[in-house]
């Protein structure tokens, strides 16, 4: 879907913060990816119009990172960290044990990442990129289904805080 | 007498942790005092003040911040300040914790910085997935610009800076100075061959200056209290404190600020509250997962970051200790921190891109039963052709130092545990029945080779 006018105010505002508009394309994937969940071919399109550059540069940038996602994701990501703190500290079985837990629930994407920086918590985890650490298995299914019944508030896709 | 934090840019935030990002409280604790008193004095004062007080970059490297600041060619405008806050060496987790707890702190920082190096845009380029601190930095910034402290004509100084919070995106490589302007400039984070310096030539061609977050969180308490103050603290070369983030097997993980000398053994067993369960130290790392690893005999050895490096051939880098039990597997963290550098090197050069994965590969097989004999070997020679000379500062063949530091955990490896791997390599191909290629087994096939000739 192409940018929202309230989010098109928003990347033009945006592209203004820089020297140059190239410097925008990263704010603006995030963008796009928390208006449609993750990043569209439209959107590659769309944001290449906005920077004047091609598509081809914009689709290279985006996918030399992890945080953009170019298919449909759950509602939630789970990412479980692995890196070697975690892995001393049981990473990858709590990942293996999400993983299991929700293969089939289209809501939750699980995923293996690398450090996220919070390994004095570990085996730690976040949620739409909220920390969650430490965790067992079934602490992290608490946390999970509390943002799926929405007692607990989540992030948007791309992490940027719910805006009212 | 148990060795004890000395916390300076650390204080604020542990005595405050209900709400220490808030503006209201910041200025009760005195921020942005630094900021009028910089303001009162020249560039070229405050650009001396930083040199005397001996601060070295806390992002990895530990080079001067004066002396990088004095390399700006004379009279060429714009020039931009990137502050980095990428934190992506594993196991390094305080720059987050500055963000997200002290961000007018940070915020003080980067303005004293930007008028010392004259520049008028700063960009702190915030790692993605920080999602907090992007939203208390966004605040801080927001507050900042509503009380003066940053946008035209700051506190009636004359001076002009407009600041920038740059969300990355999932990426370690971005967290390299060079990677991080390609980033900055809407490009892969692909590192760039130095010269020309990012001083130089950075960001959008302009000379730029990067400094780490925790870099530029000490510099207001340096303008406050002199440079001979910071300069007072710490050990040689290695002057003040820093933050050191613990984690792995100690019963207190967590980030301790302390100065500089201390020893390794003070920091885990008296800050981080020694070996979990008692159980007996294995080995450690000592600056993240690119610097060589350390044992036992080392514990008694200072923070010092040039003896550490000319003795103990590694380094203090990010500042990230990680300890491990005796039960850990060397085999095993050696292949998951070769994963790390295989799914992070960006491709550019051909001995990092071909090398991490190689290294990663063999020592999957080594770490799970399958190894082959001569595979330390192996690794240690491939290891030679990324890293010249198998030690530490590394030999160069790429553009950046990821490159050399996936060759890190080999190298450790073969410092600590050469025979004993080689034995269990060869005796893992013994259980498994694996054909051995040895001398004589050569000379067993050549028959056959000669037979089909
Ligand atoms: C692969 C690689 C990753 C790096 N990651 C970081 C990082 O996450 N944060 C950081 O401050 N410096 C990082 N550095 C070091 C930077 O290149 C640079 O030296 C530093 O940001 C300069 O700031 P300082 O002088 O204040 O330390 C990295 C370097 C390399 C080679
Ligand atoms: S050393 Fe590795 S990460 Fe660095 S520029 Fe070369 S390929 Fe990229
Ligand atoms: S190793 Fe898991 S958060 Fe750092």
């Amino acid at each position: 879907m192409p940018f929202t006018p309230a989010n098109l105010d928003l990347a033009r505002e945006t592209i203004a913060k820089y020297p140059q508009k190239k410097s925008a394309v990263l704010p603006l994937l995030h963008l796009a990816q928390d208006q449609d969940g993750h990043v569209t071919p439209g959107a590659i399109e769309e944001i290449a119009d906005l920077l004047d550059l091609t598509p081809a540069l914009v689709l290279g940038t985006c996918s030399f990172y992890t945080m953009f996602k170019r298919e449909p994701i759950g509602k939630l990501l789970v990412s479980v960290c692995t890196n070697v703190s975690c892995l001393v500290n049981g990473g990858p079985d709590l990942l293996d044990h999400l993983q299991r837990r929700y293969a089939a629930d289209d809501d939750v994407t699980v995923e293996e990442v690398e450090c996220i920086a919070a390994c004095d918590l570990a085996p730690v985890l976040q949620v739409n990129y909220e920390f969650h650490g430490p965790v067992t298995g079934s602490d992290a299914e608490t946390v999970i289904d509390e943002y799926k019944a929405g007692t607990r508030v989540a992030r948007t896709i791309s992490g940027s805080p719910v805006r009212s | 007498m148990p060795a004890q934090e000395t916390r300076i840019i650390t204080k604020f935030l542990r005595e405050r942790p209900d709400d220490s990002w808030t503006i209201e409280a910041a200025l009760r604790n005195g921020a942005y005092e630094g900021l009028k008193k910089a303001l009162g004095m020249t560039p070229d004062d405050i650009i001396s003040e930083v040199s005397t007080s001996g601060l070295r970059g806390r992002g990895g490297a530990g080079f001067g911040t004066g002396q990088k600041w004095s390399f700006l060619p004379k009279d060429v405008f714009p020039r931009y300040l990137a502050v980095n806050g990428d934190e992506g060496e594993p196991s390094t987790f305080k720059d987050h914790m500055l963000v997200e707890r002290d961000p007018h702190q940070l915020l003080e920082g980067v303005i004293i910085t930007s008028y010392a190096i004259q520049c008028h845009h700063a960009f702190i380029y915030l790692r993605g997935e920080f999602a907090l601190g992007a939203e208390r930095l966004g605040q801080a910034i927001a507050d900042a610009y509503d009380r003066g402290f940053i946008g035209k004509n700051i506190l009636g100084s004359g001076f002009d800076l407009e600041i920038v919070l740059h969300r990355g995106a999932g990426c370690y490589i971005a967290g390299d100075e060079t990677g991080l302007l390609s980033s900055l400039e809407g490009e892969r984070a692909m590192p760039r061959i130095k010269p020309p310096f990012p001083a130089v030539q950075g960001v959008y061609a302009a000379p730029t200056i990067v400094n780490n977050v925790e870099t530029m969180s000490t510099v207001p308490h340096i303008v406050n209290r002199g440079g001979e103050w910071y300069a007072s603290m710490g050990v040689n070369r290695s002057t003040g404190t820093r933050i050191f983030s613990v984690s792995g097997h100690v019963e207190r993980p967590g980030n301790y600020e302390v100065e500089l000398g201390m020893t390794f053994r003070e920091l885990i067993d008296d800050l981080a509250g020694g070996m979990k369960d008692g159980k007996r130290l294995g080995f450690f790392i000592p600056g993240g997962a690119s610097s060589p690893w350390l044992v036992e005999e080392h514990l008694d050895a200072p923070l010092d970051m040039d003896s550490v490096q000319s003795e103990l051939k590694t380094m203090l880098g990010s500042g990230a200790i990680m300890v491990f039990d005796e039960t850990v597997d060397p085999l095993l963290v050696a292949w998951r921190i070769a994963k790390f550098f295989a799914h992070e090197s960006c491709g550019k050069c051909t001995p990092c891109r071909e090398g991490s994965g190689w290294q990663e590969k063999v020592l999957y097989r080594m770490a799970h039963g399958y190894g082959r004999p001569e595979d330390l070997d192996l690794l240690l020679g491939f290891g030679n052709n990324i890293a010249p000379g198998l030690s530490w500062p590394p030999g160069m063949t790429t553009i950046c130092q990821l490159g050399p530091s996936t060759v890190s955990p080999t190298v450790s490896l073969r410092n600590y545990w050469y025979d004993e791997i080689k034995e269990r390599l060869a005796r893992d191909a013994e259980a498994r029945g694996a054909f051995v290629v040895t001398s004589e087994s050569m000379e067993s096939v050549e028959p056959t080779m000669e037979a089909a000739s």
